[in-house]
């Protein structure tokens, strides 16, 4: 059966996850696939739909991290007195530093990596955001900052989970100007909302739009295109493999 | 009233609107009564040849003098970040090369670097390909400045240079049809490598352009730098100092012009880049003709480098040897741009079963990358283009956001313009390069 048969009232995802209901969400694990071909809702003859596919996402890793890891993770200790309320954990994969600071903290903790000599992260990269709807504790959007330090050339990712519920954390534009913008675009495309940002509108999409279209449960669109009697569904509702 | 025909006028709540399409300015506003309507608010764009594309512009002037700049954006918006989490990751490279479609090599690179990083073959990827890859980005350096001096040139009333700029792109781009069967958007940089080899008949055009280019480049300064109209409009315009450019996250040739020595190609290499021998030109002023110096400068250090990568050309693969991962079609180009080879349609639909079912897995369904996230930065025309790609362990992105140099830099434009006069706005909007693809994805 393909996908263009179903019912539109129940859209099947083209990863085979189920949106996030709020509300009523259990503690899941991030990605699980079922199945093999994005079918559900007929006759399982060929057994593949019982396959379960569970990612190995990175695990939390504890010191010594390695190479300059420990250093800017000692000095942002030493700087920044707070520091064990606002580490969540940390991340090391693929030779990249992964912080995971606690959505109040995060002004703060920029403004310590930014200023301190030791640590000196002058330019704030990048600003956008990640949508987990099974995330395992229940915060699904995560706005993940990348910051560079010109000065001892290093890149370090911060990651602030938040709950669809209360998606809300400070902003660093008083800290990173840049991120004025940057901000914006993930408040537009997430629904994140940053607490005293100058002016939080929508950038890309019009004023008066309705949903945020990066969320993971905001469909993609598209019309079904026909050519020479066939009809080839749009993109999401296409089959795909698990 | 003295406008009527081309600036009819309405009266709204917040004052009259005047719709102006050319002219006079001061016949346009010759019936407003000076003592009440000091303050003038501007509106330009989003079609106006002079925002570099659709870009908006809402000024509030106070005589000449822009006291108040405030910029639009997201009219060219494609929700390509969104569109990529529905095709597998090598298809995302057609999608990304339509970002900022005058460094469309730098979108792809920068986009595969971060897969590559994903699936953990950074260090497998093939050398010759490592140095196409160079080879073409340089190239694509070359092809975006010259867009920029044209049509800079062009918006401050320097016609000429225009059909110059525009010229020698074009054979820029004929090199790219050579070895890409497309002028533009060539989807040409695929995870692994790149999509086929270059061809000997674009060494040879690459080396012609390459005893061309000075010359031209020459001739270009020839009729700018010492041009009295072009120093007037450029000279002391716009400024801005390392400590603006940092703190609004303008980088590229802009930094460069304030002072700082910042290439991501030399700071934080990739792709070898640390194994080629170039400068990085800066200027102390920070304006508008520093950051023109800048963009001439560095395309003569990119021919530099173009020299050596075609020196270094030595044969051998251009994709990784995973089979797993390798785009399995021999691709060639033909009339209509680069399809699958002949021999290779033949091999796999009348001779080998395995080859057959070996393509077909990998074209529908494509390769899985681990769980995990990664960030790639390298140096595009503009400035640091950055890629954060994220894989749940399947054969799509789950999430892929591009860091704009354009959109980044855009910000800028109030803190360059406020307090000059609204013909600078031009000048120094023009300055930063903005690429309104790029800028709005």
């Amino acid at each position: 059966m393909s996908t263009s048969e179903q019912s539109p009232a129940t859209p099947e995802r083209r990863d085979g996850m189920v949106p996030a209901q709020s509300g009523e969400r259990t503690p899941a694990e991030r990605g699980v696939r079922r199945g093999m071909f994005g079918v559900t809702g007929s006759g399982d003859t060929s057994g593949f739909g019982g396959l379960v596919r569970r990612p190995a996402w990175p695990e939390a890793a504890t010191p010594p991290f390695g190479g300059w890891f420990d250093e800017v993770y000692d000095a942002l200790q030493e700087a920044y007195p707070q520091f064990p309320d606002a580490i969540e954990k940390v991340v090391v994969d693929r030779g990249e530093l992964t912080l995971h600071i606690k959505p109040e903290k995060i002004a703060e903790v920029c403004q310590v990596l930014r200023d301190d000599p030791a640590l000196r992260f002058e330019l704030c990269s990048s600003v956008s955001g990640v949508d987990y709807p099974d995330d395992p504790t229940g915060r699904r959007f995560h706005v993940v900052y990348h910051l560079t330090s010109m000065t001892y050339r290093r890149v370090l990712r911060l990651e602030c989970a938040v709950p669809e519920e209360s998606p809300r954390l400070p902003t660093v534009t008083s800290v990173y100007p840049t991120a004025d913008w940057q901000e914006r675009e993930t408040y537009d495309m997430f629904g994140v909302i940053f607490d005293g940002h100058p002016g939080l509108t929508r950038i890309l999409m019009p004023d008066d739009w309705e949903g945020h279209p990066q969320r993971k449960d905001y469909p993609l669109g598209g019309i079904p295109v026909e050519y020479h009697g066939a009809e080839i569904p749009p993109p999401d509702k296409r089959r795909s493999y698990q | 009233m003295s406008g009527a025909g081309y600036a009819p006028v309405h009266e709204t709540p917040e004052g009259k609107v005047f719709t102006v399409t050319g002219g006079d300015w001061d016949q346009v506003l010759s019936d407003l009564d000076p003592l009440h309507d000091d303050k003038i608010v501007i509106n330009m764009g989003p079609q106006h040849p002079s925002t570099h594309g659709v870009l908006r512009l809402v000024l509030e002037l106070s005589g000449e003098t822009v006291t108040n700049a405030r910029l639009v954006i997201g009219y060219l918006h494609t929700g390509i970040e969104k569109n990529l989490e529905y095709r597998t990751w090598t298809q995302g490279t057609t999608f990304v090369t339509r970002m900022d479609y005058l460094s469309p090599i730098f979108n792809e690179t920068a986009y595969c670097l971060a897969v590559e990083k994903l699936l953990g073959i950074s260090d497998q990827i093939p050398e010759r390909a490592q140095v196409i890859r160079v080879l073409m980005m340089e190239l694509n350096r070359i092809s975006s400045h010259l867009v920029w001096v044209a049509t800079t040139g062009m918006e401050l009333g320097a016609l000429s240079i225009m059909t110059y700029g525009f010229r020698e792109r074009e054979k820029v781009l004929d090199i790219f049809e050579m070895v890409t069967g497309l002028r533009m958007n060539m989807a040409y940089i695929r995870p692994g490598g790149v999509a086929q080899d270059f061809p000997e008949e674009a060494v040879k055009a690459t080396r012609e352009l390459l005893k061309e280019l000075p010359k031209r480049l020459d001739e270009y300064e020839a009729m700018l730098s010492g041009n009295p109209i072009w120093r007037a409009r450029t000279v002391g315009v716009a400024e801005l100092d390392v400590t603006g450019c940092l703190a609004l996250g303008v980088t590229g040739p802009v930094l460069r012009s304030a002072g700082l020595p910042w290439d991501l190609r030399k700071t934080m290499p990739y792709c070898g880049y640390e194994t080629y021998e170039f400068d990085v030109p800066t200027r102390e002023e920070g304006d508008v003709f520093a950051r023109y110096e800048v963009r001439m400068a560095e395309m003569r250090e990119s021919l530099k480098i173009i020299e050596q990568c075609l020196d270094r050309l030595k044969p051998g693969p251009v994709m990784v040897e995973d089979k797993k991962i390798a785009w399995p079609a021999q691709l060639a180009v033909g009339n209509d741009g680069l399809g699958n080879s002949l021999s290779h349609v033949a091999k796999i639909m009348g001779q080998s079963m395995e080859a057959l079912i070996h393509h077909f897995k990998l074209v529908t369904e494509g390769f899985r990358v681990p769980a995990g996230q990664a960030y790639v930065q390298i140096e595009s025309p503009r400035g640091e283009l950055g890629v954060h790609a994220v894989s749940d362990g399947g054969t799509r992105p789950y999430r892929v956001h591009f860091r704009e140099p354009s959109f980044v830099n855009l910000q800028a434009i109030p803190a360059m313009a406020e307090g000059g006069m609204v013909a600078d706005v031009i000048a120094g909007g023009a300055s930063l390069d903005p690429v309104m693809g790029g800028c709005d994805r």
